[in-house]
């Protein structure tokens, strides 16, 4: 890529440093706004990037980062730091129901990889031991529930379907199914939909007040741009979700908007995509994303 | 009107709104200058005026491509990365091009992803136009070489292929779209041939790799710029064309067949420059 390192910014901007000592405001200020470009260069939200240059400007006036022969490898830690803090500091794991089946609600903006992820999902289950069930409540895109279908076909797990009638009531019999069936997890396909579609965003909230599932996760594709803080938003004031899935990691982006979401939501991220393969599928590392934000 | 100092703060704001709406810095960076030096110059202190004056920079870096003309036969090749809005992009031109009264053929060459050929047959019935398509995990090539010779022999005038979504990163894919790309080539020389990427209003910087690495491979004519009608803007196209001169040609605003719409530089324009609610 032609993006210029970090680092390699970082130590122009030291360079011309003459004094030694406690860093200045000036100092700061002059390493923050590479800062500033290489996160919005990521695609990282300008709110929220201006939230974080003001934290780690704080952190570092004062401090004595240029005590050492490498300040930009200083700041770049400090930086590190914080954006590794921001999105939470250890891997998560999606949680259990206590009584049996728990119930996983996927949602987001069309394209994003929903369906491939219930897919992923299920296999990821089922090698743990588990007992698993997809289910088809797209009702609108063409062929969603075929789609499904030829994925629970590859991983040998069953389908729920019920056409394209009513996604609430597809999704409400499909847990009754699972109950019935011995399942004990579900994963539920929804429609992609755009956050301001109050129609189909209502959907969901019938849907969640409807099965009360155990976890609705948000599923982001990697490579979304400033308007991922929008999305986050509104489907967390929507449905409060309960954690991020994060797609197409195996691209060259640099994936900003796993910050922007974390920082808007609060919630985790749990999951990576990292192909078209049902097996591509990996626990979310933050201090990694850290680093790729910044293009290290 | 009078002349009054136009401060950086002012221009902040307005860098503001050209990244938010995923321009990217160093396009926003470009754009900023040339308008400094255009204020400057003539001494502008109304910023109603320079507003102005910022839109016809952006209009002039997004749109000065003449009209897309598809003499008979013509052949599109549909490409881009995983789900963007490439199939559905499709099934609206199709219903676009039959509408204006040409004989329009699909060619199902995803093979690759589940239910990607099911998906255009239904949007070959929705638009009322005939597809060839082979099994999940037939040759892509075959596909369009069997499609471009139906096309032939129905005397089509545009056949539009769907290609499976990619990321451009992926070695393997690229040279795989650039076989398609010979196939065309060969069997199809005498007709006039169109390469739309397809970019997600929603994707930011990433879209520019993309469009390079695709230009690279199968040489690209033309953007369809998809989910338009969410609150992403789009941007980052405005860099795409300002780096490799590829017309943005339709707009993608919905998931109806009646969703798509020539590109319009003004309106993209202004519909950039609307600050949030
Ligand atoms: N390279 C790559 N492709 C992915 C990944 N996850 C999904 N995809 C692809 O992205 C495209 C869209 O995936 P889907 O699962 O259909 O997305 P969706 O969110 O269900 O889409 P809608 O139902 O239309 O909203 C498909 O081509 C998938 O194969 C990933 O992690 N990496
Ligand atoms: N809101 C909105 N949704 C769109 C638009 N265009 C496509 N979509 C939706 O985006 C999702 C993906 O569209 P597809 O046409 O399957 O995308 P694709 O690029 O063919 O995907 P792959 O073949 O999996 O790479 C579907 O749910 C479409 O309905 C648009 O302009 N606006
Ligand atoms: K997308
Ligand atoms: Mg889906
Ligand atoms: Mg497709």
């Amino acid at each position: 890529m032609a993006f210029e390192g970090l680092t390699s910014k970082l130590s122009e901007v030291f360079k011309k440093l003459t004094s030694r000592g406690k860093l200045s405001e000036q100092d700061v200020k002059a390493a923050m706004r590479e800062v500033k470009m290489a996160l919005l260069e990521a695609d990282v939200n300008f709110l929220v990037v201006k939230k974080f240059i003001k934290t780690v400007s704080e952190r570092a006036v004062g401090s004595e980062i240029l005590e050492s022969l490498t300040p930009g490898q200083q700041v770049i830690k400090v930086v590190n730091e914080e954006l590794t803090n921001l999105m939470g500091s250890t891997v998560s794991k999606l949680t259990v129901a206590s009584a049996p089946p728990s119930v996983y609600m996927l949602v987001g903006l069309q394209g994003a990889g929903k369906t491939t992820m219930a897919g992923k999902l299920a296999g990821y289950l089922k090698k743990q031991g588990k007992n698993p069930l997809l289910c088809a409540c797209d009702i609108y895109r063409p062929a969603a529930i075929q789609q499904l279908k030829v994925l629970g076909e590859k991983l040998e797990i069953p389908v729920f379907e019920e056409g394209q009638k009513d996604a609430v009531k597809t999704a409400l019999h499909g847990v009754q199914y699972a109950k019935d069936n011995g399942h004990d997890a579900v994963l539920l396909d929804t429609a992609g939909r755009l956050h301001i579609d109050t129609e189909l965003m209502d959907e969901l909230k019938r849907m969640k007040k409807a099965v009360d599932p155990h976890e609705i996760l948000l599923v982001v594709d990697s490579m979304t741009g400033q308007d991922a803080v929008n999305v986050a938003q509104s489907f967390h004031d929507t449905l409060e979700i309960s954690g991020v899935i994060l797609t197409k990691l195996d691209g060259d982006t640099r994936g900003g908007a796993a910050l922007s979401v974390k920082a808007v939501t609060g919630q985790p991220i749990k999951f990576a995509g990292v192909g078209e393969k049902l097996t591509d599928i990996e626990p979310f590392y933050p201090e990694r994303m850290a680093s790729r934000i910044l293009g290290m | 009107s009078y002349y009054r100092e136009i401060d950086d703060e002012f221009y902040e704001e307005l860098e503001e709104i050209l990244v938010y709406a995923d321009v990217g810095v160093a396009t926003t960076g470009e754009i900023i200058e040339r308008l400094r030096a255009r204020v400057d110059q003539e001494k502008l202190g109304d910023t109603a005026k320079i507003r102005e004056y910022l839109s016809e920079i952006l209009m002039g870096m997004v749109g000065t491509d003449g009209e897309l003309e598809l003499p008979s036969p013509s052949i599109i090749l549909v490409v881009g990365v995983n789900g963007v809005g490439k199939t559905t992009a499709i099934g609206k031109m199709a219903h676009y091009y039959k509408s204006e009264g040409r004989k329009v053929m699909l060619g199902a060459a995803d093979t690759f992803r589940a239910a990607a050929s099911e998906q255009l047959t239904i949007w070959s019935e929705r638009a009322g136009v005939p597809i060839v398509k082979h099994g999940e995990g037939a040759d892509p090539a075959a596909v369009v070489f069997d499609a471009i010779s139906s096309a032939k022999a129905r005397g089509c005038d545009l056949l539009i292929c769907d290609t499976a979504g990619r990321l451009h990163n992926k070695k393997n894919l690229m040279e795989e779209l650039k076989k398609i790309g010979r196939v065309v080539d060969r069997e199809y020389g005498g007709a006039h041939r169109e390469v739309f990427l397809v970019l997600d209003a929603t994707t930011g910087q990433n879209a520019i790799a993309q469009a390079k690495i695709f230009k690279e491979a199968v040489n690209v004519t033309g953007i369809i710029l998809t989910k338009l009608d969410g609150t992403a803007k789009g941007g980052v196209v405005i860099a795409v064309k300002n780096e490799l001169n590829v017309p943005v040609r339709f707009i993608g605003v919905g998931e109806g067949m009646e969703d798509l719409q020539v590109f319009d530089p003004k309106a993209f324009v202004e519909a950039l420059l609307q600050e949030k609610a």
